[in-house]
């Protein structure tokens, strides 16, 4: 294999080696995507529609707040805000890796940030931290990630057609979504910073759900975890965070 | 076959909105950090929003629906520091499956 040095349009080596990191996640995806697919059909909608939602959206902590929402007719403005809500969470992570893909150009990192996951963000700094951080890199992470996300998904779906009758709560498939917010709860931790942020928000979504009709409870919630996180936030520790990079 | 292949016009248009407001939430830290400086408070704010924003999603299930509820998150809680993501959805599942079925007794 000939070392050319330089930024090439697409680097094998680096396009392998992408996806051998993100493998082992590949399987661990399998149920939770099956999962979903068969929740979003409980609520009815077909395999393509999940599908094409997967594709599209990519953001399994949002599809999986959208499909808890769904009802008929579709609840849309909650459902578009919600995602927002949801997902601004990509808004610190982008920023974050930002510092790390500035030599892909504008171009390649708007292409590369349209599949911006959690495991591809975690991945991708993991990589950044060592060495180059590479689009062919990068797009090795996402190509299969994406693939078995929309296609498992959609199959999900068309199993869910098979088990009309099913109800999620007799199997505590309802739960499904609790438990995996909080395995990503977990993945965020840092003591007893995090559990304060985590009591406020609490606390806020739970008396702006008995008080407020709609989604407005994960606004509540989010905005009185930010307040908390500032206030108790030694400022000197985050001075300049940025730049460490 | 039909309806393994139907797309409502409703549905569609709902999955596009979310994904134009998600790719937002994906390119706009890369132009922040482009042309601001964030530090301080404001940066421990948004360092805040990950937790603050799932915790307030799923605060009613766990808090507010019943013992059962609140006790498999309390146990999901505390697997998910040591086991992978979809080994904590599977124990999640199975407790509240069972403290239902032990508080239904009473």
């Amino acid at each position: 294999m000939s070392e050319i040095s330089g930024e090439m349009p697409l680097r094998e080596s680096d396009y392998i080696a992408g996806i051998k990191h993100i493998a082992p996640l590949l399987v661990a995806m399998v149920p939770i995507s099956l999962v979903f697919g068969g929740l979003a059909a409980q609520k009815g909608l077909s395999p393509l529609e999940v599908g094409l939602m997967s594709a599209v959206v990519f953001a399994g902590g949002s599809q999986f707040v959208a499909i808890d929402f769904w009802a008929s007719p579709v609840p849309w403005a909650a459902i578009i805000f919600s995602a927002l809500l949801v997902n601004v969470r990509h808004i610190l992570m982008s920023a974050s890796l930002g510092l790390k893909t500035r030599h892909m150009g504008w171009g390649k990192q708007m292409i590369a940030y349209m599949f911006l996951a959690d495991e591809i963000w975690a991945l991708s700094e993991h990589r950044g931290r060592k060495q180059h951080l590479s689009f062919a890199f990068y797009m090795g992470l996402v190509t299969p990630f994406y693939l078995n996300w929309v296609l498992m998904t959609a199959f999900g779906a068309l199993l869910g057609k098979m088990f009309v009758d099913l109800d999620p709560a007799q199997y505590g498939l309802d739960f499904a979504f609790p438990a995996i917010f909080i395995g990503l709860i977990v993945g965020f931790w840092k003591g007893k910073s995090t559990a304060m942020v985590l009591a406020a928000s609490g606390a806020a979504a739970i008396l702006t759900k008995t008080y407020v009709d709609g989604a407005w409870y994960i606004a509540a919630g989010a905005v009185a975890g930010m307040l908390v996180g500032a206030f108790t936030a030694d400022p000197e520790e985050y001075k300049g965070a940025l730049d460490r990079g | 076959m039909a309806e393994v292949f139907s797309v409502d016009p409703m549905v569609l248009a709902t999955i596009l909105g979310m994904g134009i407001v998600t790719y937002f939430t994906r390119v706009a830290g890369l132009v922040i950090v482009r042309f601001f400086t964030i530090e301080g408070r404001a940066r421990a704010a948004l360092e805040a929003v990950p937790a603050a924003v799932l915790m307030a999603v799923i605060a009613p299930t766990i808090l507010a629906t019943g013992p059962a509820e609140s006790l498999a998150a309390l146990i999901t809680l505390l697997v998910a520091f040591r086991l992978p993501l979809w080994a904590v959805v599977v124990v999640g599942v199975i407790s509240v499956v069972a403290l239902r079925s032990v508080f239904g007794l009473f």
